[in-house]
């Protein structure tokens, strides 16, 4: 009879729809939105990576120097141990990489400065993978005037290229060397803007040692600093047994840079804070912000339902007030009240689920154009907090039944 | 030997004293009518006899239970173990058949029977219509439903409250007669009307006026 009264009940009513309508409405938002939260940091991590790299590598012994007395010194890194950055555990969130080598030319009887790096270098990682990498991605936002330069082609800083006369297109002619090509002029900002540009191994030539770089820059895709990683960054080996090793599973900046430390001996691999604190924030910020919002959904949600369930429990009171005059307890009666609205809810949150993964899909596609991953276990955690979404919303309801007085709802005319 | 007793009962709402020390025994079998003007306390005096309320003074004892010291748990139980209740407006759950209506009170009672809830059907004249919604069938009928779902679990007490004040005299008439083989079959019968020619089945008559049995 219990059944018989729930399903009469929820298949004769048309209030359940605005019910379940309702449920699905919040659930639909509240959904899409941890959705977005829970899956997008990694692509709003990508998006923020157009800020340039995140990871320096120096030799020890100039990082040393760099503590000491600002000043780096002659020591240099090898170009052929470079590729091992991509042997750590984290191999596949490392980017894009360069090395950086600063040697001097003349040109013109000018002394001027020689930056080597990488524009696109193909290389195979000791793991046998094939990849390109270069300056361009850790340095987006320059404003190039001309192409950026491939092969044995050389890009000037806007303020040399006015010293030196030279256009784009124009041949560059520096002592004991070949003629090279300027593809472009850029503007960085002041960074390079008074130097020239060549491939690593041209300005190896220059500086007399073609397996040498000064520094490398790493672009990682990391995991937003917490305070876990804020500790680990002090100092990896204060941490406990059980953190280090969620430290050293987790794709955070400082872990990464750890772990290059680990596979090349004799370099120091430092996060650049500017960058990882930035990220961290802009990602923490949103996140605590969409969080805050879906709250809000969720307690619109609750007090939506509880609208309509109690304006639902005054227009059946004569019904309910019948059976507990027959001889239902008030437990009974709360309970045909509770389970009609819980599977109405159950439609609504699953209807309402479905919808709100579609939608931060879309919205996904929309932003970084990729699809936004669901993980079960913040769905899961989505229908428990849902569901007792709705249970707080029947309370008012409930202790009105509760309350609800036979006498005062079946006598009468 | 007394189904009802009441003693010394009053029952205030604020204020308002809706019965004033009212003393009353009603014998098992016996068919009482209670009939008075518009807030004479007619409804508070069934609402105390039949377990849905209970005084603000005195005592109402139903079937040896004290009802004015019962708690609401053990009005309940009384409600389902000893009373039959009938309404001036029917009150059948609009969802449920005809059948499955007089089946409510068997569940909230023991176990749901309906070959038993057919019978009961059929003893009201119902039985062709066991399967229709309330809002398909007549007042009359409707009522006659709640007088089958009243009897099902064979109370005590049946308490009828304005039986026939929403019908036409044919089925006035017909909802009449079932009370009156309800009452040669033993069950005790309390019926509130206004109606002089309806009180005049009863065995006895107890009359209120402003809380008080003249």
């Amino acid at each position: 009879m219990f059944v018989k009264l729930t399903a009469r009940s929820l298949t004769r009513s048309t209030a359940h729809w605005l019910l379940a309508l309702t449920v699905a409405l919040g659930a639909a938002l509240t959904t899409a939105i941890t959705t977005l939260v829970a899956g997008s940091a990694e692509q709003v991590s990508q998006q923020l990576k157009v800020y340039g790299s995140n990871i320096t590598i120096r030799p020890q012994q100039a990082a040393a120097l760099d503590e000491l007395y600002g000043t780096t010194g002659s020591a240099t890194l090898s170009l052929a141990a470079l590729p091992q950055i991509k042997t750590i555990f984290w191999a596949y969130n490392i980017l894009d990489f360069s090395p950086f080598l600063e040697t001097t030319a003349q040109v013109d009887g000018q002394e001027v400065r020689v930056v080597g790096v990488w524009f696109d270098e193909t290389l195979t990682t000791p793991a046998g993978e094939e990849l390109t990498t270069g300056v361009h991605p850790l340095r987006q936002w320059w404003e190039v005037d001309g192409e950026w330069a491939s092969g044995s082609a050389a890009m000037l800083g806007q303020n040399l290229a006015a010293t030196l006369g030279l256009p784009v297109g124009a041949n560059l002619r520096m002592a004991g060397m070949p003629e090279i090509p300027i593809s472009g002029v850029f503007d960085s900002g002041g960074e390079f803007d008074d130097a020239v540009l060549l491939p690593i191994s041209l300005a190896g030539q220059l500086a007399g040692d073609a397996d040498a770089a000064n520094w490398v820059e790493v672009m990682a895709l990391t995991t937003p600093d917490n305070e876990l990683a804020r500790r680990a960054a002090a100092d990896p080996q204060a941490l406990s047994a059980k953190d280090w090793e969620t430290w050293y599973c987790t794709a955070y900046v400082s872990s990464i840079a750890y772990q290059i430390e680990e596979v090349w001996d004799g370099v120091v691999a430092r996060p650049v804070r500017q960058v990882a604190q930035a990220e961290g924030e802009v990602i923490s910020r949103i996140t605590q912000l969409l969080l805050g919002v879906a709250g809000l959904t969720l307690l619109a949600t609750a007090i939506a339902i509880a609208n309509l369930v109690t304006k639902s429990v005054l227009e059946r009171s004569a019904e309910l007030g019948l059976l507990k005059a027959l001889g239902a307890s008030n437990l009974a009666v709360l309970a045909l009240v509770e389970v009609e609205t819980l599977l109405v809810a159950v439609v609504g949150v699953g209807a309402g689920m479905v919808a709100g993964v579609g939608l931060a899909q879309w919205v996904g596609w929309q932003a970084f154009g990729s699809a936004v991953a669901a993980p079960a276990a913040v769905l899961a955690l989505l229908v428990a907090l849902l569901l007792l979404a709705v249970l707080l919303g029947t309370w008012p309801a409930g202790r009105l039944l509760w309350r609800l007085k036979p006498q005062e709802v079946l006598h009468g005319a | 030997m007394s189904l009802i007793e009441l003693n010394g009962v009053a029952k205030a709402y604020g204020d308002l004293l809706a019965l004033d020390d009212v003393s009353l025994s009603v014998a098992a079998g016996e068919w009482l009518s209670i009939m008075g003007p518009s807030g004479s306390g007619k409804t508070t005096l069934m609402n105390l006899i039949g377990a849905l309320d209970t005084p603000t003074a005195g005592t109402v004892v139903l079937d040896g239970h004290d009802l004015s010291r019962a708690s609401a748990r053990e009005l309940t139980q009384i409600r389902r173990q000893t009373i039959g209740l009938i309404f001036q407006k029917f009150h059948l759950i609009p969802q449920l058949t005809a059948i499955e209506n007089v089946m409510v009170a068997q569940y909230y009672h023991s176990l749901t029977d309906r070959a038993e809830a057919f019978a009961a059907l059929e003893r009201v004249g119902l039985a062709e219509r066991a399967d229709h919604l309330p809002r398909q069938l007549s007042g009359g009928e409707q009522q006659r439903v709640c007088v089958a779902r009243a009897l099902i679990n064979c109370p005590k007490l049946v308490l009828a409250d304005e039986p026939t004040g929403n019908l036409d005299e044919e089925n006035e008439a017909q909802v009449l007669r079932l009370f009156a083989e309800l009452h040669q079959g033993g069950t005790t019968l309390i019926v509130v009307t206004h109606d002089p020619a309806v009180a005049a089945l009863g065995g006895r008559t107890v009359k209120l006026s402003h809380g008080r049995i003249k």
